[in-house]
C-alpha cells in the first residue's frame, strides 16, 4: 500500500522538482506583466499601440541580441550605444555620397553592416589578443566611437538626400513595421545560430569554462572574438533601421543608453553575467518586457525621468533572482 | 571546563542521492590528536566540513564545548574555537603577513580607532618566533613558499586562541624539516589543551602523532580506538576492507607496433629535461614520480599544450608535429587531464553536450544532430554504466566518478589509439576506480596506447607493463616486469637511499 502510494506520488513530484522554473521565469513575467498592462490602461491593446512597442523594442532587441553572444562567452560590450551613432553617421556619409537612390541605399547597408563588424572586430582584438578585460575594451571604445561620431559630424545633425532610404525605417510589410520583421529574423537566424549550430555550443563552452574549451580543442579566443564581431554587426543592422527611420543621425544622442537596454534585455531574459548559459528567446523577452514597462510608464503618465529608474530596478531584481536560483 | 571539546552525535551527510557519511559518533578529550584515516570519497573531508561548519549535516548532532547544534554555521564553528589549516590556503596574496594573520580582525588603536599596525606586527612577531618559522611579518604573502603559507595559516590560528584545530593534510606541500617543525608545533598545541584532528595519507605521520585514530570506509567508521593497537599495514587492511591487488584486471598480452614515441623532450621552461619515451599498441606504460616531477607537464607536451623541443616525435612510425589540442585530437591523442573540473567538463552542460563537444563535427549535418547526440551519449551511459538521473541533467550534479566516466566517453568519442590518463581516479570511490581499471584494460586489448599519470603507486603497479619513473624533470628509471614494484619505484622517484625509500614508502600506501 506505501509503496504504491510513493510510486504514484513520486513520479509526478519529480517532474514538478525538473521543471526548472528559471528557465520560465522570464515568460511568465511577460504574460503576467501584458495581462496587467491591458488592465491598467485601455490604450495598450490598441493595434496602434502594440505595433509602436513593437518597433521601440527592435532597435535595442537586435542589439540585444548581439551582446547576448557576447554575454554567454563572458564579455560584455559596453559600446553598442555610442558603435550605433558612429555606424549611423558614416551610413548617412556613405548613403549621400551615392547619387542614385537605389545605389545608395544598397551601399549605405553595405557599409553599416561591414563597418559595424569591424568596429566589434577592433573590440574583440584588443580582448583577444591584447588581453585586456572586456569591459575596459569597451568602456574605452565607448568613449571613442561617440567622440568619432561627433567630430565627423561636427556634432551637427548629419540628414539624409536618399528619397528611398526612409522607406527601410519606416516601411511595413503585412501591417508589421519592417524593424519588427527584421528583429524577428534576425532573432531566428541568432537561436539557431546559438542553438544548432558547433558555434553556438563553443561560444557557452567558452564562457562556462575558457580552459575545459582550451583542452578540448576549441579555438577559445576566435569564438571570443567573433561574438564582438556579431555584436558589431547587429548594431549596424540597428544603426540602418534607425538612421531611415528618420533619415538623419544625430550623433549626440542616437544611441544613447542603448548598451544598458541591450545587457538589461540580456540580463531580464535569463542569460547568465558569469557567462557560459543563456538563450536568445530570453533574450527577446527580455527586450518586450522593457519595451511594455516603458511604455506603461508613458500611458500612465510617469515621468519620463522615472523611467531609467524603473528600467535599473528590473535589471537589479532580475540579476537578484538569478542569483538566488543558482544558490 | 570539563566539558567535552568536540563530540559527533550519529552525523549522516548525503548529496543528492549519495550517502556519503554514515553514522559517525566520536567523543574527543583536550589535548587529544585524533587521526582521520580513509581512502579518497571515503568522507574524510566532508566530516571535517561538518565539524567546521561549510556542510549541514543530513543527521545527527554536533557538540562542541557543551554546545549542541542540529547546524553548525562557519560563523558558530569560529565562536567556539574551531580553526581549520586548509589544504588550499586561505591567504590575500597581496597584504603581508601580519594583515592576513589578523585580517577580519584586526587590531585598532584605543583612541583613534585607527588600525593599530605596531601591535599586530609584534604579535605575529611573538607567534612566529614561537613557531621557529624564519619570517618578516611584513613580507607579502605571494613571496612566500608554499610551507611559509601554510606557517602563516598556523600563526593565524595561535594568535586567536582556537581550541578545536583542523589540519588537512598538512605535510603533503612541506618537506621533511618542515614536518618536523609542524610536529614541534602540534605537540605544544596538545600541551596548551588544544585538541586536533589530523587527516593525512602518510600512515606513519598518524602513527607517530596521533593518540587515537577514526577510519573510514565509504562513508563508514570502521575504526575509533588506539593508534597504538594498529600497526601499519593493519590500518591499510582496515581502510581498503579487501586484499589491495583484487581490483586490477590481468594486464594485456597482445603488445602491438609503437604508437608513440618521443625522443630527448625538454620544455622551455626546464619543466621536462630529456626524457625519452615509447608507448606500444596495447600497452600501459606508467609515468611515476612525485608531484611536480614533470610527469603532468611531459603529457601537455604530447597534447599540444606547452611548448617543448625534442630531437624526434612519431606516431606509428611517422614524424608529427601537434602545435595544439586540435593537432593532437586530430592524430587521435587524447589527454584526460587530472583537473576534472577545471578542465575536462563543462560543468553546465549535460552529458550529450560534454560527450559531444570535442567530436561535435560527427554530429552536424550542418546543424548539431541533436537526437544522434543523445543516442550516443545514451550508449557511453550503458558502457560506462553512468549513474544520472537523466542524460540531460548538468554534469556538474554528478558524483566525481560518474564525472570521470562522462569525462572518459567525451574522449573515447574522438577515437584515440593514444590515451594519456593523467590521475584518472582522483577523487572518486572505489568501485568507479574498479570500472575504471577495467575499462583502461579493455582499450588496451583494443589496441590503444595508454600513457598513465598516478600519485598512486598501486594504480602504476596493477596497470602498467613499464614505468618511467620521473624525479626532477628528469627520467630517473625505467623499470618492467618484476622490479615495478613500489620499494623500487620509490627508491628511484625519492632520489635517496634504498632503507630510507622503504621508510617513505609503509609510510606511503595509501
Amino acid at each position: 500500500m506505501t509503496t504504491q502510494m510513493t510510486s504514484n506520488v513520486n513520479p509526478l513530484m519529480r517532474v514538478i522538482k525538473r521543471i526548472d522554473f528559471a528557465t520560465y521565469a522570464p515568460l511568465i513575467a511577460l504574460v503576467v506583466l501584458f495581462i496587467a498592462s491591458s488592465i491598467a490602461s485601455e490604450y495598450f491593446l490598441n493595434a496602434r499601440n502594440i505595433t509602436n512597442i513593437l518597433r521601440q523594442v527592435s532597435y535595442t532587441g537586435i542589439i540585444a541580441i548581439g551582446a547576448t553572444f557576447v554575454i554567454i562567452a563572458a564579455g560584455i560590450d559596453l559600446s553598442v550605444g555610442s558603435m550605433v551613432a558612429l555606424v549611423g553617421v558614416v551610413t548617412m556619409f556613405a548613403i549621400n555620397s551615392i547619387a542614385g537612390d537605389v545605389g545608395g541605399v544598397f551601399f549605405g547597408i553595405a557599409v553599416a553592416l561591414v563597418f559595424g563588424a569591424a568596429l566589434g572586430a577592433i573590440n574583440g582584438v584588443m580582448v583577444t589578443k591584447g588581453r585586456v578585460t572586456a569591459f575596459i575594451v569597451t568602456l574605452a571604445t565607448m568613449s571613442i566611437f561617440r567622440s568619432v561620431a561627433l567630430y565627423l559630424s561636427d556634432a551637427g545633425e548629419v540628414v539624409g538626400n536618399n528619397n528611398l532610404y526612409p522607406e527601410i525605417g519606416g516601411g511595413y510589410f503585412m501591417g508589421v513595421p519592417f524593424p519588427v520583421w527584421v528583429f524577428f529574423l534576425l532573432a531566428v537566424f541568432a537561436h539557431i545560430l546559438l542553438r544548432h549550430t558547433a558555434y553556438g555550443r563553443h561560444v557557452c563552452a567558452v564562457g562556462s569554462n575558457p580552459n575545459v574549451a582550451r583542452y578540448s580543442a576549441i579555438p577559445v579566443e576566435r569564438v571570443i572574438f567573433l561574438t564582438f564581431v556579431i555584436a558589431g554587426f547587429c548594431v549596424g543592422v540597428s544603426a540602418v533601421l534607425l538612421s531611415s527611420r528618420l533619415n538623419s543621425v544625430a550623433p549626440g544622442d542616437m544611441g544613447a543608453y542603448f548598451e544598458l537596454d541591450a545587457i538589461a534585455a540580456v540580463v531580464i531574459g535569463g542569460t547568465s553575467l558569469a557567462g557560459g548559459r543563456g538563450t536568445i528567446v530570453g533574450t527577446v523577452i527580455g527586450a518586450l518586457i522593457l519595451g511594455i514597462i516603458n511604455n506603461m510608464l508613458n500611458l500612465l503618465g510617469v515621468s519620463a525621468y522615472l523611467q531609467g529608474l524603473v528600467k535599473g530596478l528590473v535589471i537589479l531584481i532580475a540579476v537578484l533572482l538569478q542569483y538566488k536560483n543558482n544558490k | 571546563m570539563n566539558t567535552v571539546p568536540l563530540k559527533l552525535e550519529n552525523i549522516a551527510k548525503s548529496f543528492g542521492q549519495n550517502l556519503v557519511l554514515k553514522d559517525v559518533s566520536i567523543e574527543l578529550n583536550r589535548g587529544e590528536v585524533l587521526g582521520i584515516l580513509g581512502e579518497n570519497g571515503a568522507g574524510k573531508s566532508t566530516l571535517l566540513k561538518i565539524i567546521n561548519g561549510v556542510y549541514e549535516a543530513s543527521r545527527g548532532i554536533v557538540e562542541i564545548e557543551g554546545h549542541r547544534f542540529e547546524k553548525v554555521t562557519p560563523e558558530l564553528a569560529k565562536a567556539h574555537g574551531v580553526a581549520m589549516i586548509p589544504q588550499e590556503f586561505n591567504l590575500v596574496p597581496t597584504l603581508s603577513v601580519f594583515e592576513n594573520v589578523f585580517l577580519g580582525r584586526e587590531l585598532r588603536h584605543p583612541i583613534t580607532k585607527l588600525l593599530d599596525k605596531r601591535s599586530m606586527r609584534q604579535k605575529t612577531a611573538e607567534v612566529l618566533t614561537e613557531l621557529e618559522a624564519n619570517l618578516d611579518p611584513d613580507a607579502t604573502i605571494e613571496t612566500l613558499s608554499v610551507a611559509q603559507k601554510q606557517m602563516v595559516e598556523v600563526a593565524k590560528i595561535l594568535i586567536f586562541d582556537a581550541r578545536i584545530v583542523i589540519m588537512d593534510e598538512p605535510t603533503t606541500v612541506l618537506t621533511d624539516k618542515e614536518v618536523a617543525v609542524l610536529f614541534r608545533v602540534v605537540e605544544s598545541l596538545k600541551a596548551k589543551g588544544v585538541t586536533l584532528l589530523f587527516i593525512s595519507h602518510k600512515l606513519k605521520e598518524i602513527k607517530s602523532m596521533c593518540d587515537r585514530l577514526l577510519i573510514l570506509r565509504d562513508g563508514e567508521p570502521v575504526y575509533f580506538d588506539a593508534v597504538s593497537a594498529l600497526s601499519e599495514h593493519d590500518m591499510a587492511v582496515r581502510m581498503v576492507g579487501r586484499e589491495l591487488n583484487q581490483i586490477y584486471p590481468a594486464k594485456n598480452e597482445d603488445i602491438g607496433e609503437v604508437a608513440l614515441e618521443i625522443n630527448e623532450l625538454s620544455d622551455t621552461q626546464n619543466r621536462v629535461k630529456d626524457v625519452s619515451l615509447q608507448v606500444r599498441r596495447g600497452e600501459v606504460l606508467g609515468l611515476a614520480g612525485l608531484i611536480g616531477s614533470g610527469r603532468t607537464e611531459i603529457a601537455e607536451c604530447i597534447f599540444g599544450l606547452r611548448k617543448c623541443q625534442f630531437t624526434s616525435f612519431k606516431k606509428d612510425g611517422a614524424d608529427i608535429r601537434v602545435k595544439s589540442p586540435k593537432d593532437a585530437f586530430n592524430l587521435n591523442i587524447a589527454l584526460l587531464s587530472e583537473d576534472r573540473q577545471g578542465a575536462g567538463l563543462v560543468m553546465n552542460f549535460d552529458l550529450p553536450q560534454n560527450i559531444t563537444l570535442v567530436s561535435l563535427k560527427k554530429y552536424l549535418k550542418p546543424l548539431i544532430d541533436h537526437k544522434k547526440a543523445l543516442d550516443v551519449a545514451g550508449q557511453y551511459k550503458g558502457e560506462f554504466s553512468i549513474k544520472s538521473d537523466s542524460l540531460t541533467m548538468e554534469v556538474g550534479r554528478l558524483s566525481g566518478g560518474n564525472q570521470q566516466k562522462v569525462y572518459l566517453a567525451k574522449l573515447m568519442d574522438t577515437n584515440p589509439d593514444v590515451l594519456i590518463l593523467d590521475e584518472p581516479t582522483r577523487g572518486i570511490d572505489v568501485n568507479a576506480k574498479k570500472e575504471i581499471y577495467h575499462f583502461v584494460n579493455e582499450l588496451t586489448q583494443k589496441g590503444i596506447a595508454v600513457l598513465l599519470i598516478s600519485s598512486e603507486l598501486e594504480e602504476i603497479i596493477g596497470l602498467s607493463h613499464r614505468v618511467i619513473v620521473m624525479r626532477e624533470a628528469r627520467q630517473v628509471a625505467e623499470l618492467s616486469g618484476s622490479d615495478i614494484n613500489e620499494e623500487k619505484i620509490m627508491y628511484y622517484a625519492a632520489g635517496v637511499n634504498q632503507d630510507s625509500a622503504e621508510e617513505t614508502l609503509s609510510g606511503a600506501i595509501a
